[in-house]
């Protein structure tokens, strides 16, 4: 199973997820440079999380226009899964892949702190391992994580199954308190209509072992490499 | 030729930027400032015979990238040169 980490300039938690899959899952891993127009060969596609071209004009709006944009868009419509971890989620937006746009966190302070996210879709290749409504204590580190759609577009993605991690409280219940941006519906992360491309403004990488707090994030890489597996089965039989 | 965009949120978008603007004006006793809403300025070259011709090259590029559509809205400006 190879995981390919796309790096922008500005990316800064490319090493954080090339650690995840390959030290601590033991997976292939490998950086593809932005300017490269090839993912070589990767199962399993990851837009880091950072400051992409130092987030100018808007988060996420320069990187959707880097040559190996082409060849990631080529692997989400065959159905590749692809990851979008806060900026990467970011330049999904931007890049149309994933509906919706971020806007400043309400309090437009930059928010750096461990938060607790519900799984609300498992039907995903991120969330496969995952039980629906499981909590994940996952840290976030953002300033623009504001989720923000039209109206209509929030109810198709709800009604469809679309949301696929909520900000919870330690309970499971989602509030305004256990929201930390402002995000609508208290919205962490959100997949395509065909389920194998999913945003999410919290890190997963950082939190992929004991000694960094939490090991909850590693379950959305288990499951990368489970739905691979199931892949590989269903293209042998 | 100069080309203005003019970029800002949606009307039916919070600001919180804005908002926490219009706070401070209030604190220092502006209290005839009723809303600020903030955005971006861009000033374009571009090569254009005409006005016209200006203004909608300006309003392609304000629409393919420099204004996100789902958040923001856009006003292009061909000043008298």
């Amino acid at each position: 199973m190879k995981f390919a980490v796309v790096v922008f300039p500005g990316s800064n938690c490319d090493d954080d997820s090339y650690h995840a899959a390959k030290h601590v899952l033991g997976q292939e891993a490998e950086f593809i440079w932005h300017k490269e127009t090839s993912l070589k060969g990767a199962d399993v596609v990851i837009l880091p999380g950072g400051f992409a071209h130092g987030d100018y004009l808007r988060t996420g709006a320069i990187a959707r226009f880097s040559p190996i944009m082409g060849a990631v868009a080529e692997f989400a419509k065959r159905g590749g899964p692809v990851l979008g971890i806060c900026n990467g989620f970011q330049i999904l937006l931007e890049a149309g892949f994933l509906p919706g746009a971020m806007l400043r966190n309400r309090d437009l302070k930059f928010h750096c702190e461990h938060v607790i996210v519900r799984v609300e879709q498992t039907e995903t290749p991120f969330t496969l391992r995952a039980a629906k409504g499981q909590r994940l204590r996952i840290p976030i580190a953002h300033g623009e994580g504001n989720y923000f759609a039209p109206a209509d577009v929030v109810q198709q993605l709800e009604s469809s199954g679309r949301v696929v991690f909520r900000y919870c409280d330690e309970r499971g219940d989602v509030t305004e308190r256990a929201n930390p941006n402002g995000a609508v519906n208290g919205i962490a992360g959100i997949c395509n209509e065909a389920r194998n491309v999913v945003g999410l403004m919290p890190h997963p990488e950082r939190a992929c072992e004991g000694a960094l707090g939490s090991a909850d994030g590693l379950i959305l890489f288990e499951s990368a490499v489970a739905a691979m597996a199931q892949e590989g089965v269903m293209r042998t039989a | 030729m100069k080309a203005r965009v003019f970029v800002t949120l949606k009307p039916s978008v919070f600001d919180p930027q804005g908002k926490t603007i219009a706070d401070a004006l209030h604190s220092l006793g502006y209290t005839g400032v009723a809303d600020v809403r903030q955005g971006k300025f861009f000033e374009i070259d571009v090569e254009a015979r005409t006005a016209d011709q200006a203004f909608h090259l300006a309003s392609e590029v304000a629409d393919k990238v420099l204004a996100n559509p789902v958040i923001e809205s856009y006003r292009v400006e061909i000043p008298e040169s």
